[in-house]
């Protein structure tokens, strides 16, 4: 049996580069991930049928539009429309605090600051899949 | 097909009991050098297929790093508009190192694919190493991709890569060189000594300009193959090595879960070692061991 984790990275919404996602990707990559890099301007609808198809283990979301109080809810809601809970949903942004709670309360798994050395978010998700 | 990729005598189990359902889509492999387009071709083409009524399943395949195990799986970034498509089902894959493996996995997803009521199976691979010739044995339609800045090197591409096409296709023909590409090509296809010259079209994937040519030449091979008989052959083959390479993973298995052979091998080697064996006749004595502790004999 050789499981591999896999992880879907997308950056919704409709702001320029996806430099971080990449770079988050390619860190991924590097630590043993099969990541499913699926570019720029994702919807949500997009995001979780993909997600689906590709049976992936966690999605990870690059947001830096300011709309993440809209986007990371509407993706939960269509992962718990269809059954599919069981994806854990982090991401990345700038992202106030006081939003990061809210986000939190609602199921969302961990959300890094920019600039967050990649490391960090792989051992996150590293001991997620461990001790779950 | 999580499972399929995992675990395989799980996977076994699932693909007998859906094998009877898996003979009706059209596999259409589709290879080439990383960035001719494969992708943005793929993206067309499923349209065109969808225009005409058929459910499209694809399996993109890219390679998992050596290093560390890991992969990027980016063939989806020029795939965008298909996402939603409800008739469209895509999935990425990993050749996760092994060389023959590969093969494996991906002809099974495909068979998943096939049994869902894919009416047409898009098989993307990148066009380096052993995994294209592997891809090529599990599709019925094999489709080379090529761009002009490849020109000059088609002297020197693997002859593998020029035996395999069904199709050609000088992609990113907005370029120059590729008249003269589709021209080298034509004189290479030309020295082969076959019934059908595979036929050579120029693309442009991001405009969709050629779509409908490739689209008609697909319907034109598989009418070919169908009527001349290559299709029956094409499938004996398939069957046969399927077969083949089921036997062989489970005598592989069998073996090496062998705690005699396995204790045996650590005893041998010692001797190797001091000299008193040799590899050779080592390898021998615990063939004879694994008969024999299966009571077969010659
Ligand atoms: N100029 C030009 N660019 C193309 C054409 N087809 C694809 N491309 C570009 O080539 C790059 C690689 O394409 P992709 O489909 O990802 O290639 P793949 O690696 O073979 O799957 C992308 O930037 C495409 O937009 C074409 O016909 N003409
Ligand atoms: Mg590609």
């Amino acid at each position: 049996m050789n499981k591999k984790l896999r992880i879907l990275v997308a950056k919704p919404g409709l702001d320029g580069h996806d430099r971080g996602a990449k770079v988050v990707a390619r860190a991924l990559r590097d630590a043993g991930f099969e990541v499913i890099y699926t570019g720029l301007h994702q919807t949500p609808e997009m995001i979780v049928t993909a997600a689906i198809q590709e049976d992936v283990d966690a999605i990870g979301l690059s947001i830096l539009s300011g709309a993440h109080m809209t986007l990371f809810p509407n993706v939960l809601k269509l992962l718990k429309k269809q059954k599919a809970t069981d994806i854990l949903l982090f991401g990345g942004g700038i992202i106030p605090d006081e939003d990061k709670k809210v986000l939190y309360k609602s199921g969302i798994g961990k959300l890094f600051g920019p600039g967050t050395p990649t490391s960090e978010i792989v051992e996150y998700l590293k001991k997620y899949f461990k001790t779950e | 097909m999580t499972i399929i990729e995992n675990n395989k005598d799980h996977a076994n189990q699932i693909l007998h009991r859906i094998y009877h359902r898996t003979s009706h889509a059209w596999r259409i492999g589709i290879t080439g050098p990383p960035g001719a387009g494969k992708s943005t071709l793929v993206e067309r083409l499923a349209i065109d297929f969808v225009k005409h009524n058929k459910t499209v399943g694809i399996v993109c395949i890219d390679p998992t790093s050596p290093f560390s195990g890991g992969a990027i799986l980016g063939d989806r970034v020029r795939m965008s508009s298909l996402f939603l498509d409800p008739k469209i089902f895509i999935r990425s894959m990993a050749t996760r190192g092994s060389l023959g493996g590969v093969a494996r996995a991906t002809n099974e997803v495909c068979d998943l694919l096939d049994a869902f009521h894919k009416d047409i199976i898009i098989i993307e691979t990148i066009g380096v190493g052993q995994v294209e010739l592997d891809v090529a044995g599990i599709a019925n339609t094999t489709i080379v991709v090529l761009v002009p800045e490849a020109g000059d090197s088609i002297q020197t591409m693997k002859a593998g890569l020029m035996e395999i096409g069904d199709i050609f296709v000088v992609n990113k023909s907005d370029r120059e060189g590729a008249d003269r590409l589709t021209m080298e090509i034509e004189s290479v296809l030309e020295m082969k000594n076959s019934q059908r010259t595979p036929p050579v079209l120029k693309t442009v994937a991001t405009e969709g300009k050629g779509i409908t040519d490739l689209y008609n030449c697909i319907m034109e091979h598989q009418k070919y193959l169908v009527s001349s008989g290559d299709f029956t052959k094409q499938k004996r083959e398939k069957i046969t090595s399927e077969i083949v390479e089921l036997i062989d993973s489970k005598i592989k298995s069998n073996l090496w879960q062998n705690k005699k052979i396995n204790s045996n091998l650590t005893l041998l080697v010692e001797k190797v070692i001091k000299g008193q064996q040799t590899p050779y006749h080592a390898s021998e004595k615990l063939i004879k061991i694994w008969k024999n502790s299966r009571g077969v004999s010659r």
